[in-house]
């Protein structure tokens, strides 16, 4: 493929090989490094669903002016449904701002995920609880705490946990995930980096970031990378599966880029439009990561058509309770502000907020707070 | 009973902070002392154990009284070693006392670090937790913060303070948000010691003093030791406290020397300034590489010009010791700040804003900042010895003020 980068033209080298188990056309495919028989596909089909249904909910509400920002993972349901039932109970995740998919399977309550962009929270959820730490909005930052905390539990001596990080493709021109990079591999910590390639960084094309594919770029830092079909949620689940095992073995990083695409916008305040063409997002329609998954089930007897009706019905109403929810969120206190700044409190901070209080007791006792 | 002031010849005990058998720290606040003018607490002068009170809560005695007796640890021994050598002592006293406490940064291991602050603690504490580092002040700080969330207490070295510029990030949107970002659920105990400050000819890019970029980050909290023994006591208090720490040791202050228990554990308390001379004409407030040259400067304006001023060390940035800073300038009226930064948003600026809110009525003449000029450190010897403020420059500021 040739590709003009401003003054150079540049050859950029195909990709050898994409790892994947169900094709586009839902027919079941083996690869001999990922064996895979015990898995559930028919939950991991309802994951899928599910989630792409709470993730269009929160569209029609950030346009309805119930939330103020919302950022769509639809397209990357079988990276993030993959890869998040590959985690153990023990393992830690660290996401971007669009895992809502991970944070599904990691159990926190998609009503969660709407209070943090509705404002109303700064991140609600218990990150120990569920070993899924709180949405992360500095592109890239996560992936230096997932490798910090990878080798703080790398100390600990533990062969049952290892941590996964999320990222984009535009983080990969960060310092930041460099320098995870770099640590992972000379610490050889237990952390597996997981890149979903959604091919869009706002409107920045993958072109913009990389002259090879960003799989090939862990071998320059000295640890495995593969890439994987980020469509399809078997192979995205069987790779993740073995690259953390691979770590909590003592076998260090890998590097897992999930090659999937972007179907709306970055958030909803963005406009796809002005940047890339119709039919490339009607190219990967055709590789809609839900569509194969029902294709296979029915082609192979596994499911009837009563199945899918009662998933459905279930994504309605997971779609209703979240929408009741979000419009019934309470406002934070006040006060509430001053709240987690410091472990305690300080004579100046101690000072304003008392300030504070009486601004607001001054619309009547307590009236304001 | 210390004078509390030049007219104040008694003073009442508010209140004991300590009943006698507590171990004491220097510094560590002893007991309240109220004048007609002001109540202020009073800071132990040694370290040992309160062997006896003598003037109760509520009674009032006159100036030189004695008021309480600490028995000195191991007889009071104490060895004078430099600002260097405290500052490895104060990261081995926590890392034997805490198995969590680890070490990381560039040079800090092998090495014993590029200014020799950090020798001998590899081969007492070994590489597992003594940790040399790639060249990626990110990664220090980022990995810091992730070691953080698994319960260590990291202590990461960002070598020059300068170099907080490629790393920011992980300090102001990271480190200092995350318990606020999380409802509290999420705490990082860690602290980024680094060697900050002019004096040592190292040009524009690593000669800085730059504690006022953190002291503008709510989450963050500044110290910056002036002498051995309070590398260690803060660094302690630091290393103990629940939220990040920036810990500003200064360059020019490694080679100094000054006195430290021979043995026994140093501890400090963020959020203390430390009153090193009383005098009622003046308050020098100074930092740092400043409170030496403070201290130089009140003894010749006593001297040469029967000036008698107050001079503070303020040692935390955030929290500020507003009650010891507001209670000095209501006995004297007059504030005069020595920073070492450049003019415009440096620490004292802040003081003063504080001062003029709060304590506007007892000033009795404008307060007057000595800093460097708004303009970037040279390195020729005698154009950053020109800029810095030295003994001369406040000595006269001072004098010339008050006349």
């Amino acid at each position: 493929m040739t590709v003009e980068t401003g003054v150079v033209t540049t050859v950029v080298p195909q990709d050898t090989e994409l790892i994947q188990l169900l094709t586009p056309e839902g027919e079941r495919t083996g690869h001999p490094d990922y064996p895979l028989d015990d898995v559930d596909l028919k939950g991991l089909y309802r994951d899928m669903v599910l989630v792409r249904r709470i993730d269009t909910e929160a569209i029609s509400l950030q346009r309805q002016g119930e939330l103020g920002i919302w950022a769509s993972l639809l397209g990357q349901e079988a990276a993030q449904i993959g890869s998040g039932r590959a985690l153990s109970p023990k393992d830690m995740a660290f996401p971007t701002y669009r895992e809502h998919g991970v944070a599904w399977c990691r159990g926190v309550d998609p009503v969660k995920l709407l209070e943090l962009y509705r404002g109303v929270s700064h991140g609600g959820w218990n990150p120990e609880e569920h070993k899924f730490q709180l949405y992360t909005i500095v592109i890239g930052a996560q992936t230096l705490h997932a490798t910090g905390y990878a080798m703080g539990i790398q100390r600990d001596g533990a062969d049952d946990e290892a941590v996964i990080v999320y990222f984009g493709d535009g983080a990969t021109s960060q310092g930041d995930v460099n320098e995870a990079f770099i640590w992972a591999s000379v610490f050889n910590a237990p952390v597996v980096f997981f890149c979903q390639n959604n091919q869009w960084a706002i409107s920045e094309p993958l072109e913009r970031q990389s002259r090879i594919p960003l799989y090939q770029r862990a071998r320059g830092f000295g640890f495995p990378g593969v890439r994987v079909d980020g469509n399809d949620v078997l192979a995205c689940y069987a790779v993740t599966r073995k690259a953390l095992r691979a770590a909590r073995e003592g076998q260090g990083p890998t590097l897992i880029e999930a090659f999937t695409y972007r179907m709306g916008a970055h958030t909803t305040t963005d406009d796809p439009t002005r940047y890339r063409l119709a039919s490339e997002l009607e190219t990967w329609k055709l590789r809609d990561p839900i569509e194969r998954v029902k294709s296979y089930l029915i082609r192979s007897g596994q499911a009837e058509p009563s199945f899918f009706d009662e998933i459905d019905a279930e994504a309605k109403r997971v779609g209703g309770r979240v929408r009741e929810a979000c419009r019934t969120m309470p406002d934070p206190a006040p006060m509430a502000l001053f709240d987690h700044v410091y472990a305690g409190q300080n004579r100046i901070l101690a000072g304003e907020r008392q300030r504070y209080a009486e601004y607001l007791d001054s619309f009547g006792e307590g009236a304001g707070r | 009973m210390p004078r509390m002031g030049e007219t104040v010849d008694s003073g009442t005990v508010n209140e004991w902070f300590k009943q006698v058998g507590d171990q004491v720290a220097e510094g560590e606040p002893l007991l309240e002392i109220g004048t007609d003018k002001v109540d202020t607490e009073v800071p132990a002068p040694a370290s040992g154990t309160l062997a006896e009170i003598r003037v109760q809560e509520g009674e009032t005695v006159p100036v030189a009284t004695v008021l309480a007796v600490i028995k000195l640890q191991n007889g009071g021994v104490v060895s004078v070693i430099t600002y260097r050598e405290a500052a490895a002592r104060g990261i081995a006293q926590e890392m034997r006392r805490d198995p969590d406490v680890i070490f990381l940064g560039e040079d800090i291991a092998a090495a014993g670090g590029v200014f020799k602050a950090t020798v001998g603690l590899l081969e007492e504490f070994g590489p597992r937790r003594v940790i040399d580092t790639p060249i990626s002040e990110q990664a220090i700080l980022g990995a810091a913060t992730g070691a953080a969330m698994t319960g260590l207490r990291p202590i990461a070295e960002i070598m020059f303070s300068d170099f907080f510029a490629v790393c920011w990030d992980l300090v102001a949107n990271e480190m200092a948000k995350i318990r606020y970002m999380s409802d509290g659920q999420l705490t990082l105990p860690l602290v980024i010691r680094c060697a900050n400050g002019a004096g040592v000819r190292f040009g524009a890019q690593h000669s800085q003093s730059v504690e006022n970029w953190a002291m503008a980050v709510p989450g963050l909290k500044v110290v910056a030791p002036s002498n051995p023994r309070d590398v260690i006591g803060l660094l302690a208090a630091a290393v103990r406290d629940p939220d990040p720490v920036i810990f500003f040791e200064h360059k020019a202050l490694y080679a100094t020397k000054g006195e430290v228990p021979d043995s026994g554990e140093v501890t400090g308390e963020l959020g203390r300034a430390s009153v090193l001379r009383s005098g009622g004409d003046a308050t020098i407030l100074a930092l740092a590489a400043m409170v030496p040259r403070a201290q130089a400067a009140a003894q010749r304006l006593s001297a040469d010009h029967g000036i008698e001023a107050t001079v503070i060390d303020v040692r935390s940035l955030v929290p500020l010791d507003t009650r010891t800073i507001l209670g000095s300038v209501a006995e004297t009226g007059r504030l005069f700040t020595v920073e070492e930064n450049p003019r415009l948003c440096g620490w004292g600026a802040e003081i003063v804003s504080i001062v003029a809110e709060e304590a506007f009525g007892a000033l009795s003449g404008p307060a007057i900042r000595i800093t460097t000029p708004h303009i970037p450190l040279p390195a020729a010897d005698r154009l950053e010895d020109h800029l810095l403020p030295s003994v001369d420059r406040i000595t006269e500021t001072v004098r010339k003020a008050l006349d």
